[in-house]
């Protein structure tokens, strides 16, 4: 494999067991990742964006296994090491957590812990990976502080989360995730939380230090406008499956499937008003317990074929260069 | 401030102070301006929005014109009907308030928590019915229900269910039907679709479109997604820390913003098109603490153009077209003066 190449999930799968019955919350999902490249996971609530994070890192929760396919990460001199066959509580994964790859998250307020400063904890990160005096720990924590522009950061590692706002908890995060200088940061709705003036410091803080550390980045999100911003490549994911995949240009300006179509065409666009028209897909996104047949999507499909659609399960091909989508309507 | 018969509803200097009490003796230790002399006015049939970040009072604001909260101080004027003089809401006591607030109706961020979980569809919408005694008979009030559903596209055959039996969207129909349901003048849509997936919020939006045009109402709509605001509005209303910034016509304010806020406002959203890379405003800091606010013009730490009479003197809030037609308000010391740059296609 190519040395560039950084992440390679392949037909990825994990479920959760419950009562109810079986839930896929991640159904054959394949994706890559090249070293500094950003890619966005979009799509809406429960299509499983975020437990394909969850699964990289090996955190999926207690009644959720992966039960199928492949992340590969390259170790550099190790080489690639399948993180599927890891034990999620062995000593190899909680090296590669928060050192290789690390998550920053949409609640910073629920991801840090209350009763710990935030210096506390990003030098708990530090000297749990590097070999660092508790000192040298604590001064690179306020220089990790003042990178991600914290203000007065001496005065503020000694800070509570709640002592903090939420784009400054944002911050605090990032600098947290950033210590190792990770090759793999995932970022799950890392603005959701904040608000829009925050947001846009947040992003553009993420997008210089990703330049700076030429880390690769996965932004995970429901906000097509984000990753526009910030994506070099997009997947577009529908109740746990692959939908479309292509590089951001051609994503947005030559959109295939028609559930990526129906939410570009769904979302008001700034700049353009009253006059624009939004078409909304009709439906909405159905139970996890009650998905239909075929293709997932034909229900709400505006271009659906019966007998078809609803029959079997489109593949996921190719149909151009880095262009790959699951429906019928395309031939390879 | 003109057309006044068009006037629904009129604010006039509305405050709303939250007062920090501390001890037995319930002594004040500081006082949070959360909506601090605002003014405005809402026109029969148009949409007026209230945006700003989180903690400007546009929420607070929303709920004082209904009453759900007591105001400090202010007058909320409503004209109920054309024969009748209109009403100071504020001196209604608890009866003449019941008859007032037959005419408005309130819709809220949350489905999944506005919507009592014991009740069934039936219940919910045909509650107003029951308490404003509209209707006595069981067989009415089940049609006047399915009516309301069939009008915001639900099954009338669902009313029976309860609201975990529906997806988020269906929830917010139910809360729009409720809303509906006494033939209100005047609606107050707080968030109406934050909560909602992406390819839901289109339906909410346009169903909203659909029942304005169809019943007249007006809708004071609160939200903080800009993108949202322009689609739905015709005039806007920017808020920053309790304060009203700039309020002009949604194309006027979106092209040609008078207040720095609102320009960087405008240049923070970002855009669903990846070719759109310009050069962002990024604010410096974060929202002013309302419980502590700057001096002066509270978006003066923040401010790109501050001046010296910034950190002084608060900016009153003036027309600064002249135009009594399409009045454009800002706040701001250089307003006309600065060269800001707004959105455009």
């Amino acid at each position: 494999m190519e040395n560039n190449l950084l992440l390679k999930v392949e037909g990825l799968k994990t479920y959760f067991f419950s009562r109810e019955g079986t839930l896929k919350a991640v159904d054959g999902v394949s994706f890559d990742i090249k070293r500094g490249e950003t890619l966005g996971i979009a799509g809406e609530s429960g299509c499983g964006k975020s437990v394909t994070a969850q699964s990289i890192l090996r955190i999926v929760p207690q009644n959720g296994r992966i039960t199928g396919g492949n992340i590969l990460f390259n170790l550099n001199e190790r080489g690639f090491i399948n993180l599927v066959k890891l034990n999620p509580e062995g000593e190899e994964i909680r090296k590669i957590r928060g050192k290789e790859i690390s998550m920053i998250f949409q609640e910073p307020m629920t991801s840090f812990s209350p009763v710990h400063t935030i210096g506390n904890q990003i030098m708990e990160v530090i000297m749990l990976h590097q070999a660092l005096s508790r000192k040298e720990a604590k001064e690179k924590a306020i220089e990790l502080l003042k990178k991600v522009g914290m203000p007065k950061p001496t005065q503020m590692i000694d800070a509570y989360p709640f002592n903090l706002s939420g784009g400054m908890r944002q911050r605090a995060m990032i600098a947290m995730a950033l210590s190792c200088q990770p090759s793999l940061l995932i970022a799950d709705e890392p603005t959701t939380a904040v608000d829009v003036t925050i947001q846009a410091q947040v992003l553009e803080l993420i997008k210089e230090l990703q330049k700076e550390l030429n880390m690769a980045l996965i932004i995970i999100t429901h906000d097509l406008a984000v990753i526009a911003e910030l994506a070099d490549k997009v997947l577009i994911m529908y109740l746990g499956k692959n939908v479309e995949y292509a590089s951001v240009d051609e994503l947005f300006y030559n959109p295939k499937h028609p559930y990526t179509k129906g939410l570009l065409a769904s979302i008001p666009k700034l700049g353009k008003g009253s006059r624009q028209r939004i078409e909304p897909i009709s439906g909405s996104v159905p139970s996890p317990y009650e998905m239909p047949s075929g293709c997932l999507f034909h229900p709400r499909c505006p271009r659906f074929i019966p007998g078809v659609c609803d029959k079997k399960e489109p593949p996921f091909i190719e149909i151009g260069e880095n262009h790959k989508v699951s429906c019928f309507l395309y031939k390879r | 401030m003109n057309n006044e018969e068009n006037i629904l509803l009129k604010v006039k200097d509305l405050r709303k102070y939250f007062f920090r009490v501390r001890g037995l003796t319930k002594k004040v230790v500081g006082i949070v301006k959360a909506v601090d002399k605002v003014n405005f006015f809402i026109k029969e049939g148009e949409t007026l929005a209230l945006v700003g970040e989180s903690g400007c009072g546009k929420t607070t604001t929303g709920r004082c014109i209904l009453r759900a909260i007591e105001p400090t101080s202010g007058e909320i004027i409503f004209k109920i009907n054309n024969k009748e003089k209109p009403v100071n809401m504020r001196n209604l006591d608890k009866d003449e308030l019941k008859k007032v607030r037959k005419n408005m109706a309130m819709i809220f961020q949350d489905p999944y928590s506005s919507l009592n979980p014991r009740m069934t569809i039936l219940e919910i919408v045909g509650e107003p019915f029951i308490i404003h005694k509209v209707v006595r008979k069981r067989r009415e009030l089940e049609e006047r229900v399915a009516e309301l559903l069939r009008m915001v596209r639900l099954d009338p055959e669902y009313m029976r269910r309860y609201p975990h039996a529906f997806s988020g969207g269906q929830r917010q129909r139910i809360a729009i039907a409720r809303a509906l349901a006494l033939r209100p003048k005047f609606i107050v849509a707080d968030e109406p679709v934050s909560a909602l997936d992406v390819s839901v919020q289109a339906q909410i939006l346009n169903l909203l479109g659909e029942l304005q045009d169809k019943f007249n109402l007006t809708y004071l709509f609160i939200a903080h997604n800009l993108a949202v605001i322009e689609y739905v509005s015709n005039r806007v209303a920017v808020m920053y820390v309790g304060k009203m910034v700039e309020l002009a016509d949604t194309e006027e304010l979106f092209s040609s913003p008078k207040h720095p806020y609102t320009e960087a406002l405008l240049s923070a959203v970002p855009k669903p098109d990846p070719k759109y890379k310009k050069k962002r405003i990024i604010l410096k800091g974060d929202i002013a603490d309302p419980a502590n606010p700057p001096s002066g013009c509270y978006f003066h730490p923040r401010c790109k153009y501050a001046q010296d009479i910034c950190k002084e003197e608060e900016p009153p809030l003036i027309n600064i077209t002249g135009d009594k037609e399409h009045p454009h308000y800002v706040a701001c010391h250089f307003a006309g003066k600065l060269e800001l740059i707004g959105i455009k296609d």
